[in-house]
């Protein structure tokens, strides 16, 4: 570890002579910019892409595993005392915070985009539905559905799982395929710099054979090369972390609203965090793919 | 400190010399000559280690060229100050950075300031410090790459036809820090067709003359 910080702290020093002894090649030097602007601008989308569905996944799987639905149905005279029996149930199940059968206006409200505000609730064999809220670890719902089935014949327990599991799964899929995005984003910018730095290596053959030939060791001219490539790509990996930071914050929709996966793509506090880490991690592909690059070509050129 | 033993060396057609021996003591001077083409470039290579031979031995202070880890061959050439036929530099350099190149990759930047005027005076190049190697005429790159040879004041000089391009009261001020750098201890070899110069540094220093031919390194006759 402390070899590693002091590697870092002498490649951001640098050697003035070191470097001098390498021409600027205008080329590579605009590819390895380009790519890491590029590539970090990638990164921070994706990388907003992973926590947005990190975010829905949290957020469906809370909402839906506090909240379950009875639906009682009976014949009209037996309604009422069903539903009492299961709010009864209900009250004396332990892990439930409250449970509230939905007034007629509540369902004909539910009802109302699919049947219209006309809908003669009286008339119809609707059935009566009751909001679970759970608390704490939730409650036992096989237990549960074993009481009523006693107690309540009527009634059927929707704790949500049919719906809630494929969400979670979707979401966590998301957060996944972010994560896969980051890692090939990385892949590819490691690729790209060494394409770049063997590029860079090619062209400067006839100064690698002078530096050797006056007695320049291995790890000085690999030096040069990769300090170059490790400071192009954090600097371009900086700017693109910003404009990339700056899109993220334009996107229309919110972090702060819930939104879904699309218009919840952002960062939300200390989320932004990680968005400086972006520029040093760019960097230390550069350095490690300029400097296998560069040992690479100077075995070859032995 | 330079040592071939029973060196041959073969490019892909064939051999170009075989069975040859030759060691580089201090304060040696010699000068390797033959026809063109007969392998003297290659011989000085072998001596700096740019080249391994395909048969025999060469040693650099005791160590074997070949297996030699590229590191180690990289401090033994600081050890050896090379005039290459062809004075390599780096072009987008200006020449005073080029001659300070040795102390530069050595670590020893800082040292130049006190050498460096001074040897580009002696070789006349005090005046063109600030222009770049692609600017200057072959007689100029040759005197500069003289001048980079010795800067580190290595143990063994070798030069490739260094009085090539340059006229002759420059090859004789050439040749005199040659022969003062060589009283001083180092061992010189210089490979080059000028006999005027061979007779007049024979005039100044003990000098052996070698001559490369037919595959074979003969000590040459008592004309040089």
């Amino acid at each position: 570890m402390k070899r590693a910080i002091w590697t870092a702290l002498s490649l951001l020093a640098g050697d003035a002579q070191a470097d001098r002894s390498v021409p600027p090649t205008g080329f590579t030097a605009r590819l390895t910019l380009f790519t890491a602007a590029a590539m970090a601008l990638l990164a921070v989308f994706a990388l907003s892409l992973s926590l947005a569905a990190g975010r829905l996944a949290v957020r469906w799987s809370d909402e839906l595993a506090q909240t379950s639905t009875l639906r009682i149905s009976a014949p009209a005279e037996q309604m009422a005392a069903q539903t009492a029996a299961a709010l009864e149930v209900l009250r004396t199940t332990p892990g439930i915070a409250s449970a509230r059968a939905l007034t007629e206006e509540e369902e004909q409200a539910l009802l109302t985009p699919w049947f219209g505000p006309d809908l003669p609730l009286d008339a119809l064999p609707i059935p009566r539905l009751i909001e679970i809220e759970a608390e704490g670890r939730g409650y036992d719902a096989t237990g549960l559905r074993a009481r009523l089935q006693a107690e309540v014949p009527g009634a059927v327990l929707d704790d949500h799982t049919r719906w809630r599991e494929p969400l979670v799964a979707a979401a966590g899929k998301l957060r996944g395929l972010g994560a896969l995005a980051i890692v090939l984003i990385g892949a590819s910018t490691a690729a790209m710099i060494t394409l770049a730095a063997q590029s860079a290596l090619s062209a400067n053959a006839q100064v690698i054979r002078v530096l050797r030939l006056v007695g320049a060791r291995d790890a000085y001219i690999a030096r040069a090369f990769v300090r170059r490539f490790t400071l192009r790509a954090l600097s371009g990996a900086a700017a693109g972390t910003f404009i990339g930071a700056i899109l993220v914050a334009l996107l229309p929709g919110g972090v702060q609203d819930g939104g879904s996966v699309l218009t919840g793509i952002g960062f939300s506090g200390a989320e932004w965090l990680w968005l400086p880490l972006i520029p040093p991690l760019a960097a230390a592909v550069a350095f490690a793919a300029t400097r296998g690059a560069a040992r690479r070509m100077l075995e070859r050129q032995s | 400190m330079i040592e071939l033993r029973d060196v041959a060396y073969s490019y892909g057609g064939g051999e170009l010399f075989s069975g040859l021996s030759l060691a580089l003591a201090p304060g040696s001077f010699h000068f390797l000559t033959g026809p063109s083409g007969a392998g003297k470039t290659t011989l000085l290579k072998l001596c700096y280690g740019d080249l391994v031979p395909t048969s025999g031995e060469v040693a650099l202070w005791g160590e074997p060229t070949t297996g030699m880890a590229r590191d180690g061959l990289a401090l033994n050439r600081r050890r050896i100050g090379v005039v290459h036929q062809d004075c390599q530099f780096l072009d987008h350099l200006p020449l005073g950075d080029n001659v300070a190149l040795p102390l530069t990759v050595a670590g020893r930047h800082h040292e130049a300031a006190a050498y460096l005027p001074d040897l580009l005076a002696w070789v006349g190049l005090t005046r063109h410090v600030d222009r770049r190697p692609p600017e200057l005429s072959g007689g100029e790159r040759q005197r500069a790459a003289l001048a980079r040879a010795v800067i580190m004041s290595p143990e063994v000089i070798i030069a490739d036809e260094p009085t090539g391009n340059i006229d002759w009261e420059m090859s004789q001020r050439l040749l005199a820090l040659l022969v003062e750098l060589n009283r001083m201890g180092k061992a010189v070899l210089i490979a080059t067709h000028d006999l005027n110069l061979i007779r007049s540094a024979k005039a100044q220093v003990a000098v052996r003359t070698l001559r490369l031919k037919d595959r074979q390194l003969l000590a040459a006759g008592a004309d040089l």
